[in-house]
């Protein structure tokens, strides 16, 4: 439980140890990607946390990168291949980024950190931790960026993007959005402030305890 | 003139860091000192360009007459991988002065997204060889000038007075957004 918690805020894989960030950076332009890699990525971690876990009395110690990485670029290519064939729209929007989840430092990162000395199920919490984690930090990114953009915050179904689900904004707001949010600049600035709100959080709560 | 809009385009305008958001774990990881910077864009430029040259190699003299493209990204990844390895170890054994100082970056570059990111672009977008060779330098070329010029910048930082929260990568995030902004402005040359 302690290692399934440990993902959100005082360890969060983004905010905290500054893996991933590519992807969070790019992808949490609006909520449907940033929900949709956030589940992309959990799947393959937990898979990959699994298999990884599974072999680690058998892996070699000296090729074990090369093994993690193959069985991560299958995992990751097992993942692309069916979002391809059933949610197309998720598929274009993500774009190359779905297959560079295979460099993604979070997946390599647990798989050297924790799984390759830790069991098949603790394994699995902490990669459904991490991936929690991790999209934890691109939606809340994704919220703040859409909102400042656009003055709303939508979700479409993933299966049929003319359906909306859920709108919430502010509409007497419309008239003074950002754009500049929906662009690169957006991202970095959002991602520092978020990152240095988390960083005083940790601070205070060490502080805290003392 | 195509090509010199292809390489423009990829140092300047679509650079690989700020208007793409690749390679960004190395870009704020080894920007503390210029020289290291240095280091790490030159070990980008030759790695990006030589794995390019194979992965492009492989994907149209292997997988596309056996036809097992499915297979590209395992394949990549893998090739990228053990080309570093062998970069190393080479490194290591006929060019000891090169290896301290770029060395300690290389095993790095693996995991950086952009090496695998520019060999697939090669194919996807279905540039021809020229275009590969050129595509494939311009770009880490443009990683090359963003780091370098970020750890400027951020050698300067050291001395400023940040407040805590915002201390070490948070205002560095900050001064790339601002980078960002700065680039932005030049999408009209081309």
């Amino acid at each position: 439980m302690k290692n399934f918690k440990n993902g959100f805020i005082k360890e969060n894989p983004v905010f905290c140890l500054y893996l991933g960030m590519c992807s969070t950076l790019a992808l949490s332009t609006n909520l449907n990607n940033a929900l949709g890699m956030g589940l992309c990525v959990t799947i393959v971690l937990i898979f990959s946390n699994l298999i990884i876990s599974l072999i680690r009395n058998i892996t070699p110690d000296e090729i074990r990168i090369p093994v993690y990485i193959v069985v991560i670029a299958t995992l990751v290519s097992v993942v692309e291949l069916l979002v391809h064939a059933y949610i197309p729209a998720l598929f274009d929007a993500l774009g190359a980024f779905l297959s560079l989840i295979v460099v993604n430092c979070i997946i390599l990162g647990r798989a050297e950190a924790f799984a390759k000395k830790n069991p098949p199920l603790a394994s699995i919490i902490d990669g459904l931790g991490m991936g929690l984690g991790y999209t934890f930090a691109i939606v809340i990114l994704s919220v703040i960026r859409e909102f400042l953009s656009t003055a709303w915050v939508s979700f479409y179904n993933p299966f049929d993007m003319s359906q909306l689900i859920i709108r919430i904004g502010m509409p007497q707001l419309e008239n003074y959005t950002i754009s500049l949010f929906s662009s690169s600049v957006g991202a970095f600035l959002t991602f520092a402030v978020v990152a240095a709100l988390f960083a005083l959080i940790n601070q205070k709560a060490k502080e805290g305890k003392k | 003139m195509k090509l010199l809009t292809l390489a423009l385009s990829a140092v300047l305008i679509n650079n690989i860091v700020l208007a793409k958001f690749l390679g960004v774990c190395p870009f704020l990881g080894v920007s503390k000192n210029t020289k290291s910077a240095l280091g790490m864009g030159l070990a980008v430029v030759f790695v990006i360009f030589s794995s390019s040259m194979l992965t492009y190699a492989l994907q149209y003299l292997v997988l596309i007459p056996l036809h097992i493209e499915y297979m590209q990204l395992i394949s990549f990844i893998l090739i990228i991988a053990a080309f570093v390895q062998f970069v190393e170890m080479f490194m290591k054994k006929k060019m000891p002065g090169l290896y301290k100082s770029l060395g300690v970056y290389l095993p790095l570059i693996t995991t950086n997204c952009t090496v695998l990111y520019v060999a697939q672009e090669n194919i996807s977008k279905g540039y021809n060889f020229l275009e590969t060779v050129v595509n494939s330098i311009a770009t880490p070329l443009g990683f090359l000038l963003v780091i370098y010029l970020f750890s400027c910048i951020r050698e300067r930082l050291d001395y400023a007075h940040t407040p805590k929260a915002f201390k070490g990568n948070p205002i560095g995030l900050v001064v790339a957004g601002l980078m960002a902004l700065a680039f932005a402005g030049l999408v009209g040359i081309v």
